[in-house]
């Protein structure tokens, strides 16, 4: 079967640092899926998941080698909430906002995330650390609430668990 | 009842692995071979006499839409996409069976995409099912080694792949046309039907989109035959069916019973009954947001299938099932789903692009009380204008919640409206 994730651990590492800009590192992304009949998204997912963003110099990139043009890559990036256009805090953490885990106190743990960032849904912090975003529906809802941390996903978090997630990574 | 033989699903709650070796136990994988020897007519006509009726909300009946596939190809491939982009509010079925048994859709995919010629199979994931993703890349590895798919798939010389391919948050990708641009890599709009999938659709070839739970039971039912399974539950209505209860019951869960249980039944038996007793009871929404809302005097009696729930002016949908007791600010409740539809509507026709922002706002006054009685009737004729002007069922789905609202719950309205305007004379 086709290798869909390409060199995996590569980009983990990537990952786990949040590289800055590197137009060698993104073609190679869209070179990986540019053959693939609807790589956009794909490669899409791969530069999110690389940059942690979708770089606006990646649009000319993906452009040429989908040979659509920039207005259309712009559409498809700006129609999925998954794509960002700025870069996220080092630290992304999702909240859910869904029925479930707002049953079980999603709000509660939202506003006390809030508080001990000093940001609110949506925000990134100043210094560039944590970015604190609304999630619906992680798929987990018999142990809400639920966020994820980096990626991974964290089952009923109370405000003593969060707490301890975030002094792990704090500067 | 359903009893434990005639159950499908014998894995929804992750008992045991979800692995290739455990799924064989429970009978998945089972001389699939066999089958596919049986040919495609077989396997058609088997699907049209089980009677299943599609399990991703409008119920059209799956062996039909399979035998819309053209017959020979042109020279075109055929596809089978799978629709797992499982969004719609208060439904949580697919993501159990994806992360429980894989390999039930796996093996569907293979029987079906026999069935409709077709070359590949694509499943078109939500993006926030990280782990069901996981699961099902591993469960498709499993697959490939074993040679259940691939070149030679089952030992039969048909070739048969199947793909993942991940959403990216928009709720318009579980509509059939707009999943099917979403694969391709475009913006998730839909297309304007005809040309059906059937004929034009993934990359511009003959595709059939079909639910998760469709295609998952199809190797049961093949296996023990078209008869077997309408031999549930009530006529034009068979089968077993997974229903999602949420809300204020006891023991919120999902289970799978037979079509046309009655819906108190449902609850009592399974969900450990409402909140407070049955007479605690405020309204249901029987198949997901997209369906009007019964009341507690409906709820008594009508049967969980499609006919029932259609002649009570509500629908099936996907059989989430929305339990509210009297706690519950139903208006708040509605203006929070048309909040929902506002967001998610991707903007491609005007009446549901402008339509759901002034619904959501008009609902967002009413929940305060800050509204004119005139505007009610406005509101509906906002949801009547909607309501069939749009390529898509978004702008239905849109307005079927409010309708539903003000079907039975005007007086409440009207009662908050007023208040609020006592209110505000007093002071």
């Amino acid at each position: 079967m086709p290798d869909k994730m390409g060199d995996k651990t590569r980009l983990e590492e990537a990952h786990s640092h949040k590289v800055s800009w590197n137009q060698a590192e993104a073609l190679q992304i869209i070179a990986q899926y540019a053959s693939l009949k609807g790589g956009l998204m794909e490669a899409l997912h791969g530069l999110q998941y690389f940059f942690g963003y979708i770089p606006a110099e990646s649009y000319a990139l993906l452009a040429a080698g989908f040979n659509l043009s920039e207005a259309e890559v712009y559409g498809v990036k700006s129609f999925y909430h998954d794509f960002t256009a700025a870069p996220k805090g080092r630290h992304v953490i999702q909240v859910c906002q869904a029925e479930a885990c707002q049953s079980r106190g999603s709000r509660a743990l939202t506003r006390h995330v809030q508080n001990q960032l000093g940001i609110t849904l949506g925000q990134t912090s100043p210094d560039g650390h944590f970015t604190l975003e609304a999630v619906y529906c992680l798929g987990n809802c018999a142990v809400s609430p639920n966020i994820t941390f980096d990626g991974r996903l964290h089952g009923r978090v109370s405000a003593d668990h969060m707490d301890h997630l975030l002094k792990k990574v704090a500067l | 009842m359903l009893a434990d033989k005639d159950r499908i699903f014998t894995n929804l709650y992750g008992y045991q692995s979800w692995q290739l070796g455990a799924a064989k136990k429970r009978g998945d994988w089972d001389n699939t071979k066999d089958i596919i020897e049986k040919g495609v007519d077989w396997i058609v006509n088997e699907m049209k006499s089980s009677g299943l009726r599609g399990r991703g909300g409008a119920g059209f009946p799956t062996g039909l839409k399979w035998s819309f596939m053209p017959r020979e190809s042109d020279g075109r491939p055929h596809y089978l996409v799978v629709n797992a982009d499982e969004g719609e509010p208060g439904t949580c079925k697919d993501r159990e069976i994806m992360r429980h048994d894989p390999h039930k859709l796996l093996e569907g995919c293979l029987v079906a995409g026999f069935g409709m010629r077709a070359e590949a199979a694509y499943i078109y994931i939500r993006g926030e099912f990280v782990h069901e993703a996981d699961v099902l890349d591993a469960a498709i590895e499993e697959a490939y080694a074993a040679g259940l798919i691939g070149e030679n798939a089952c030992g039969t010389g048909y070739k048969f792949d199947i793909y993942v391919h991940r959403g990216a948050g928009a709720y318009i990708c579980g509509e059939e046309t707009a999943l099917i641009e979403s694969i391709e890599g475009k913006k998730g709009q839909p297309r304007l039907k005809p040309p059906f999938p059937a004929n034009v659709g993934l990359y511009g070839c003959p595709t059939t989109v079909n639910n998760v739970e469709s295609i998952a039971v199809a190797p049961t039912i093949l296996r023990r035959g078209g008869a077997w399974f309408a031999g549930l539950g009530r006529e034009n209505n068979t089968g077993t069916k997974l229903f999602c209860i949420s809300g204020h019951v006891n023991k919120p869960c999902n289970v799978e019973e037979e079509m046309g249980i009655p819906l108190k039944e449902l609850i009592e038996k399974h969900a450990g009954g409402v909140r407070g007793g049955w007479d605690n009871l405020l309204a249901i929404i029987p198949g997901g947001s997209s369906v009007h809302m019964l009341p507690k005097d409906i709820c008594d009696t009508v049967l969980m299938d499609f006919d029932s729930l259609r002649a009570e002016g509500s629908g099936l949908g996907t059989a989430a099932v929305i339990v509210m007791d009297k706690s519950t600010d139903i208006i708040r409740a509605i203006a929070r789903l048309a909040a929902f539809y506002h967001h998610e509507s991707c903007g491609q026709c005007t009446p549901c692009r402008e339509g759901t922002g002034w619904m959501s706002r008009i609902m967002a006054r009413m929940v305060t009380g800050e509204a004119e009685l005139d505007e009610i009737d406005l509101l509906l004729d906002v949801t009547k204008k909607i309501e069939g002007h749009t390529i898509c069922a978004l702008g239905d789905a849109a307005a079927w919640p409010i309708q539903g609202l003000f079907r039975h719950f005007r007086p409440e309205v009207e009662r908050r409206i007023l208040a609020y305007k006592k209110s505000r004379n007093a002071a």
